[in-house]
């Protein structure tokens, strides 16, 4: 007897070793390594050698009274506010559309995922080269039809606003096909119930839709903000976060203090990495005690 | 059913995030002991494929040392990256070639061999050209050859203009040709001031064809460089996507055939050949005449600290076989640039004529991390692309953006 729950305890553990080594080398190391770097005043010199001195939460407290932290974190914010807005509206209209079968939609709806399919670096460097200033195709339509050309990259007031649509057009097809197997799972009972009750097709998308698709609105809106946190190469590739710091987040503010520039600042990179995680990790909270609360009412 | 399995599935969601953003080390190969067979060399030139006459070099050095080379290429921007964790990790190569600007700084960081230590020469090669890797009155690595920045033009943008290259003189020369561009209906100047180090590169000839130092970038002359840059804006000689260009977008917008100048390096003879149209190279002017110097581009072949000395003095000799004088005119050429060896450069004039112009450009550029800069260069010029893309996009004055790049420049010692 006991020496048969001994032996099942052993598999039990056989069957954990690979799952638990996995999180530790590829999820808690790296993760460690990161506040390490974060709490020591790296150089150079110490980087290679060893040897760098703790030094707290000074790296930190450079990092918020940086004027460029400021600025990273309100384009963080509205990156992320705005792309997930776009994102999910322009993704739950298109779902619906594509809900009422038609010819060629599922054809169509295979286009809508292009964006998804093309290497970051293959949409980023199309984007950037349409709102070119000098030879964009966005400007020549622009003079085309007779309004100013904008210099949509260059500008500092427009610059976030451009990389911030490019991912907009990202991230649609995600939400289109999360959204769209949503929808697929409503019972059309509930829908047609509704149309002999006389519900016409915004009383059906606000009273049915809607509702039964939160959980999955849920989900959607969560990882959509996870991703567009770190959202990283296509304001480097368009922007390289600037002219002068007009489009830098906190990634791409992270990435120019650790990999930018001849000497790198890691510590103070990994910092701001830090401070990502934390905001990811404060969403996800959110979500949770959202979830919590739906799941007891 | 999806909300159930997402609270499960939502901390390993969190963790990847959290690894995404986190920094992560990567492998290379290790170092062996005892008389090396093979050597494992780095270098910035992936455009070069193993058949090519730059590895072809390399492989005949080593089999001239007795060893067999394991070469491997990286961007040049990563390479640093690269070659600072490899380091870390006691996984450097043997052999390195590096950007001039990054030796000081791998120096200090204690990753390189001095040439002292294992036998190298720098005797052949132009002071200038040493100077980026002088630190702290050791020299580490020797120049393999240097690009520099001139003003390619068009022939016929500038015929029709009625202007003659040979008329630009200096600054004022220049803004007189731009606007008999504009004027013939044609576009001025192009050239790069995006926010990272190409930006300072294409910026560093103007600020030192007016007399500025980079130890105060707030002063008069380094003012009136980046308000020269900015007339040409506002005025049109120059398009506003300087702001976003890289040196390679740049000169997509020259070879339109529709700019008068670009402002570009040696690595684009072969392109500009290709242009379509004819053109021509002339020196960048300093603001009241005379060649500006513009700062050296190319690579150090150096030799990182290793463990096992035999391998650190064999890298040596296949280092100083890539930069003598009868080997590196094959390499050099292999490379486009000029030579650091002032005989191998008259050589080189002889064979192109059309070389000449960019061997004078040579002879005046200066390292960017010399004046005894080294590691503070980066420090400064970081704020001055800032301060360059301030004033370009009319965020700050000219005078005010360069007054708060010194600043912070003198505040990041």
């Amino acid at each position: 007897m006991g020496s048969r729950s001994t032996a099942r305890q052993l598999v039990g553990w056989a069957f954990l070793v690979p799952l638990v080594a996995y999180l530790v080398l590829c999820y808690a190391y790296p993760l460690v390594t990161n506040v390490d770097l974060s709490i020591r005043d790296y150089t150079v010199r110490t980087f290679v050698r060893g040897g760098a001195p703790l030094i707290g939460l000074a790296n930190y407290a450079t990092v918020f009274g940086d004027p460029a932290f400021r600025t990273a974190l309100l384009n963080t914010f509205l990156f992320t506010a705005a792309s997930l807005v776009f994102q999910y509206a322009i993704g739950l209209a298109t779902a619906v559309f594509f809900a009422r079968r038609f010819r060629l939609s599922a054809t169509l709806r295979a286009l809508f995922l292009v964006p998804w399919l093309l290497p970051l670096i293959v949409s980023a460097s199309t984007w950037a080269w349409l709102l070119n200033s000098e030879s964009g195709l966005v400007n020549a339509v622009l003079e085309g039809i007779g309004v100013d050309r904008v210099n949509w990259l260059t500008s500092p007031s427009w610059s976030l606003v451009s990389v911030t649509a490019a991912n907009i057009w990202i991230g649609i097809p995600f939400n289109l096909v999360v959204l769209y197997s949503g929808l697929r799972n409503i019972p059309a009972e509930v829908y047609e119930a509704s149309a002999l009750d006389g519900a016409n097709a915004w009383q059906a998308f606000r009273h049915i839709t809607f509702p039964l698709l939160r959980p999955v609105s849920a989900i959607t809106l969560l990882l959509g903000l996870v991703y567009t946190l770190k959202v990283f190469d296509i304001i480097w590739i368009m922007t390289k976060g600037g002219p002068s710091g007009s489009s830098s987040t906190l990634a791409t503010w992270s990435y120019e203090l650790g990999f930018g520039t001849m000497v790198p600042r890691f510590g103070l990179s990994a910092a701001v990495g830090n401070v990502l995680i934390l905001l990811a990790l404060a969403a996800g909270l959110v979500y949770v005690r959202l979830q919590r609360r739906q799941d007891v009412a | 059913m999806l909300p159930a399995s997402l609270a499960r599935r939502l901390p390993a969601a969190l963790t990847a995030a959290g690894l995404a953003v986190a920094l992560t080390a990567c492998s290379a190969t290790p170092t062996s002991s005892g008389a090396p067979s093979t050597l494992s060399v780095w270098d910035p030139y992936p455009q070069f494929a193993a058949g090519s006459e730059w590895a072809k070099t390399i492989d005949r050095c080593g089999t001239e040392a007795g060893v067999q080379i394991q070469r491997q290429a990286y961007d040049t921007t990563d390479l640093t990256t690269k070659v600072l964790l490899a380091a870390q990790q006691h996984t450097a190569p043997n052999l390195l070639v590096i950007d001039n600007p990054v030796v000081s700084t791998l120096a200090e960081a204690g990753v390189l061999e001095s040439n002292q230590d294992v036998g190298l020469d720098t005797a052949q090669a132009a002071p200038n050209l040493v100077a980026a890797g002088v630190v702290g009155g050791k020299t580490y690595g020797v120049p393999i050859g240097a690009n520099t920045l001139a003003l390619y033009y068009n022939k016929a943008v500038l015929t029709a203009a009625g202007v003659d290259p040979a008329s630009v003189k200096d600054w004022a020369s220049l803004t007189a040709a731009l606007a008999k561009v504009k004027g013939a209906g044609k576009k001025g100047i192009t050239f790069s001031a995006i926010g990272t180090e190409e930006g300072s590169f294409q910026f560093l000839p103007w600020f030192w064809g007016a007399g500025a130092a980079l130890t105060d970038l707030a002063s008069e002359p380094a003012t009136a460089a980046l308000a020269q840059w900015k007339s040409w804006l506002d005025n049109g000689y120059a398009p506003n996507s300087v702001v976003n260009n890289t040196q390679t977008t740049s000169w997509q917008e020259f070879a339109t055939g529709e700019y008068a100048f670009a402002e570009n390096g040696t690595w684009q003879l072969q392109n500009a050949k290709k242009a379509g149209f004819e053109y021509g190279v002339i020196a960048i002017p300093g603001r009241t005449g005379g060649t500006a110097p513009a700062p050296t581009g190319g690579e150090f072949v150096t030799v990182p600290a290793q463990d096992n000395p035999d391998a650190a003095k064999t890298a040596a000799r296949v280092a100083g076989c890539l930069t003598s004088p009868d080997k590196v005119l094959t390499s050099d050429t292999a490379l486009t640039y000029v030579s650091a060896v002032p005989s191998v450069q008259e050589k080189q004039v002889a064979a192109q004529p059309e070389l000449a112009v960019w061997v004078d450009a040579v002879k005046n550029a200066k390292g960017r991390t010399g004046d005894n800069l080294g590691t503070r260069y980066p420090r400064i010029s970081q704020p001055m692309w800032g301060a360059v893309q301030a004033a370009l996009t009319g965020a700050k004055a000219p005078e005010a953006a360069m007054k708060d790049a010194q600043a912070a420049a003198a505040a990041a010692k």
